[in-house]
């Protein structure tokens, strides 16, 4: 099975979309090799722009590149570009400017570096700032589709993305379809077999979600899998559908379980008044060094943990 | 329009002349300036154009003390200090359009230390880029006019400030772009000695000499306050020459209410030097008002309808010679 970083998807992507769009610029702090930007600056070196460790100058001259036509990509950690909040909500959310901003190494699945270089709570941040849209793709094709998006339209991105490397999830034909949330696995047609919980998911957890759910499908229990690559705006419409045929909602996300996805999910339960459950599993506090996979298993993030977490809300 | 970027153009030739000779010995200089105003017609379109400015600096002091006692509130120590060197860039140097704000090829100006912007504002208003009388909004619920600069509601506002710091950095980015692509258009921007205490303003101190940005011309409104007292208190910025200077700008030190000094600083900065340009303008805090000037109070604080009066009566009272 192929396996790929959904940095590196982003890198190969955003070099390949730089032949044809000539207004595409590259900006980084430092963290090329490690934002996998290598490529589109080997290949278009009077586009690419160095900025050293200084990313409130990143953000302030990308949002100067794009008042004056360029579509800018802004990249680094999640945790320090999203670190700079209020360069970017002046600069990027306030002016609307035409930013891409690329954080990269999200969650704890970045291992052994340990909690400053994990990018936790970017989505809760920037969730409260108007006029961002929030992208976290699953696998290499869905980045690809979803930087090609990004270029296309006019406004500020943020787009988290993994240092681990995925499995594929989506296949040759998938078409990525902004705003609209991803059934990666259908509910059974038989009512005896549904428990009454749909998993949504988002990042690099969608995979993990998605064999427990098909590991659970073996024991005769059937879990419907929705990966959300749109966290912002969210796709309202389908959460509603969902919380209409089961009773829980088990949201999972490699993120602090306040303010990102289970947050966003429960926003459009209360707003409804639906009443019904949302388990919101996330990071509860600071992430720290480990392996991904031993951090993964401590976070009950492996696809045997998220199976077990599903049995004991039977 | 075009006509007057030509007569701009001609007048900026013009005061060349002089300029130039003034590098010289001035005592040498003196007795030829003499005889070169009284035939050098050029001389005289120097001297018409600096009073031409001096009177719209007044006018628009006058403007920003209005529109911040309308408002109630608002900053018009830095406004004053300001508001010379912004009359000759959107009246002299700067090429700009007023009917056509997005004019791709236009100079661009950045009020980084985003409060000053009744000065911005009263430039804008002043150049055509909406009613004067719109001035008198500032601040009211529903008007264009915000406490701070807004880019994409008012036209001829190029990027949103008033966190400061920040506007530098934008200001880099369009420096950027303009270079790219090979336009000649300039960026201009204005930032704050408090302002200058932000960390970020030294990020883009480091990365505009890398990016050789000599189509970036910063002026930084000197006037030695800011809300706590004065600056050389609340965290000294000196020696400012010698840091910019180190971080290998283009420096000049020049009195920022001095119309023939900003003239002539701007003049230097012409041409490719390779490095972005850094014009310290020593300035005074709510200058042109008596009781404003260098008083820190007056910093973010409103005149009442009397104290408005006074002021306007003070400045009307200013000489143009």
């Amino acid at each position: 099975m192929a396996l790929k970083a959904t940095r590196n998807s982003f890198g190969e992507t955003i070099a390949k979309l730089a032949e044809k769009n000539m207004q595409i610029v590259v900006m980084d702090a430092d963290l090329g090799k490690s934002t996998m930007t290598g490529e589109f600056a080997k290949k278009f070196p009077d586009r690419y722009f160095e900025m050293g460790i200084a990313e409130q100058n990143l953000i302030g001259t990308a949002a100067g590149l794009s008042l004056a036509g360029k579509i800018p990509f802004a990249t680094s950690f999640a945790c320090f570009l999203v670190g700079r909040y209020e360069t970017i909500r002046m600069s990027v959310s306030y002016s609307n400017s035409n930013v891409k901003l690329v954080g990269t190494h999200a969650g704890i699945g970045i291992g052994e570096d340990g909690n400053s270089q994990m990018g936790l709570e970017d989505i809760a941040l920037l969730r409260s700032l108007p006029n961002i849209a929030i992208l976290q793709p699953s696998d290499d094709l869905e980045t690809q589709q979803a930087v090609t998006w990004a270029v296309n339209y006019k406004g500020p991105v943020y787009l988290r993305l993994t240092r681990q490397k995925l499995p594929d999830i989506h296949k040759e034909n998938y078409n990525f379809q902004f705003g609209k949330g991803d059934l990666v696995k259908s509910p059974s047609q038989l009512k005896s077999k549904n428990k009454g919980i749909a998993l949504i998911a988002t990042g690099g957890v969608v995979y993990n979600s998605l064999q427990a759910s098909e590991e659970l499908e073996k024991d005769g229990i059937s879990i419907p899998v929705v990966n959300i690559h749109t966290i912002k705006p969210l796709d309202q419409d389908l959460i509603l559908t969902l919380a209409k045929d089961y009773k829980t909602l088990l949201t999972i996300e490699d993120h602090n379980s306040i303010g990102g996805l289970g947050s966003a999910v429960s926003e459009v339960i209360a707003d409804h008044g639906l009443g019904i459950k949302v388990v919101r599993h996330g990071i509860p506090g600071f992430g720290h060094s480990g392996s991904p996979e031993e951090l993964y298993e401590k976070f009950s993030f492996s696809s045997s943990k998220i199976k077990e977490l599903i049995r004991s809300i039977i | 329009m075009l006509s007057k970027f030509l007569s701009n153009d001609i007048l900026l030739f013009c005061y060349k002349i002089p300029l130039t000779l003034k590098k010289r010995n001035k005592k040498e200089v003196r007795p030829m300036m003499k005889e070169l105003k009284s035939t050098q017609p050029a001389l005289h379109l120097e001297e018409e154009e600096i009073k031409r400015l001096k009177e719209i600096a007044k006018e628009l002091r006058i403007w920003i003390i209005r529109m911040i006692q309308q408002a109630g509130s608002g900053h018009p120590g830095g406004s004053l200090s300001a508001i010379d060197i912004l009359t000759v860039l959107y009246f002299n140097t700067m090429r700009h359009r007023a009917q056509e704000p997005e004019w791709p090829l236009r100079d661009r100006f950045i009020l980084s230390k985003g409060h000053g912007v009744p000065a911005l504002y009263a430039v804008l208003a002043k150049s055509g880029y909406f009613p004067m009388e719109e001035l008198l909004t500032l601040r009211k619920t529903n008007s264009l006019l915000q406490g701070h600069p807004v880019v994409n509601t008012v036209p001829g506002i190029e990027a949103s400030t008033g966190s400061l710091g920040q506007g530098l950095s934008i200001a880099q980015g369009i420096a950027l772009a303009s270079k790219m692509d090979g336009s000649l258009y300039r960026v201009y921007c204005m930032i704050g000695d408090g302002e200058s205490q932000e960390g970020q303003i030294w990020e883009t101190a480091m990365s505009a000499p890398k990016f050789s940005l000599d189509n970036l011309v910063v002026f930084l409104d000197y006037n030695k306050g800011q809300i706590d007292g004065h600056v050389h208190q609340i965290m000294d910025l000196e020696p400012l020459v010698e840091k910019w200077t180190a971080f290998n700008w283009h420096v000049q030190e020049i009195d920022g209410h001095d119309i023939a000094k900003i003239l002539s600083a701007l003049d230097k900065t012409k041409g490719n030097v390779g490095k972005p340009h850094l014009i310290i303008a020593h300035t005074v805090k709510g200058k042109g008002v008596s009781f404003m000037e260098n008083n820190i109070d007056w910093h973010g604080k409103a005149p009442n309808p009397e104290e408005a009066e006074r002021a306007i009566k003070e400045i009307e009272k200013i000489e143009i010679n």
